[in-house]
């Protein structure tokens, strides 16, 4: 639509015309994706509503994946991993996938560490998280920013 | 489903923690992709446990959804302390179910 076109129409067709191309617009991306909200609520859910620390455990991602459909992870949360002290389990969240949990990990104190690494699938440039859970109850959260050049969810 | 590769030491000494790498032919089929041909949503068919045992003990498991992957890779951990068998499932949706296995002599 350019400005000549604005000119000559009334008022009435303009708005219209507007109307439709913004629906075009959001017509474009075909697959419904989570919204950073919904992952936010995603997270409460796990965490019981309590407010996760920063920090104690990292989220390892490339800062560009070129391709979304495989992205490599790796997770680890700080703990000694013993019968009194560990951690229970991580989950990865990404804010604009189709759906915000990518994967959870289980861990016991046999695992030694509480280490994972798998692959996932990103849809878009976006922040993902990781939420660990702690024997104590308590919750821990990593960030990281992947840059995808191609979307690995289809549509 | 497809076949299995798990990578586990053969020997370790006791208390050590050894990384273990499995892997698993599987389309991961998420439910968003569209057929080109016909223009309809594949449908949902995915792997959506995984769980690995140590002398029959569950020491790691995995939930996942139809972010992760085709063809899912998975490394993780295990404190060792006497030989034994390893034992690594992966259930989809469909209730298939692979299983793949190994041993480990500790020292």
């Amino acid at each position: 639509m350019n400005h000549v076109k604005i000119k000559v129409m009334d008022r009435r067709t303009f708005l219209i015309g507007a109307g439709v191309s913004a629906a075009t617009l959001a017509g474009l991306s075909t697959i419904a994706s989570a919204t950073p909200e919904e992952a936010a609520a995603f997270i409460a859910k796990i965490t019981g509503g309590k407010k996760p620390t920063e920090g104690g455990m990292k989220l390892e991602m490339p800062e560009i994946a070129e391709n979304g459909a495989t992205v490599p992870v790796k997770v680890s949360a700080d703990t000694p991993q013993t019968d009194k002290d560990y951690c229970k389990s991580i989950t990865i969240i990404a804010t604009k996938n189709p759906y915000p949990r990518l994967c959870a990990f289980h861990f016991t104190p046999r695992s030694g560490k509480a280490f994972a690494s798998i692959r996932v699938r990103m849809a878009t440039t976006q922040e993902v998280m990781a939420v660990a859970e702690m024997s104590d109850g308590s919750f821990r959260i990593a960030r990281t920013t992947v840059k995808v050049t191609i979307g690995g969810c289809g549509g | 489903m497809g076949k299995a590769r798990v990578k586990v030491p053969k020997t370790a000494k006791a208390g050590d923690i050894i990384t273990i790498k499995t892997l698993i032919k599987h389309k991961m089929e998420s439910g968003n992709r569209k057929d080109k041909k016909t223009g309809k949503k594949i449908p949902r068919h995915i792997i959506d446990k995984f769980t690995a045992k140590y002398n029959g003990e569950v020491f790691f498991s995995s939930d996942w959804e139809g972010g992760v992957s085709a063809n899912p890779y998975c490394a993780f951990t295990c404190r060792v302390d006497k030989s034994g068998d390893f034992e690594f499932t992966w259930h989809d949706e469909k209730g298939e179910v692979t299983t793949a296995k190994a041993s480990i002599t500790v020292s």
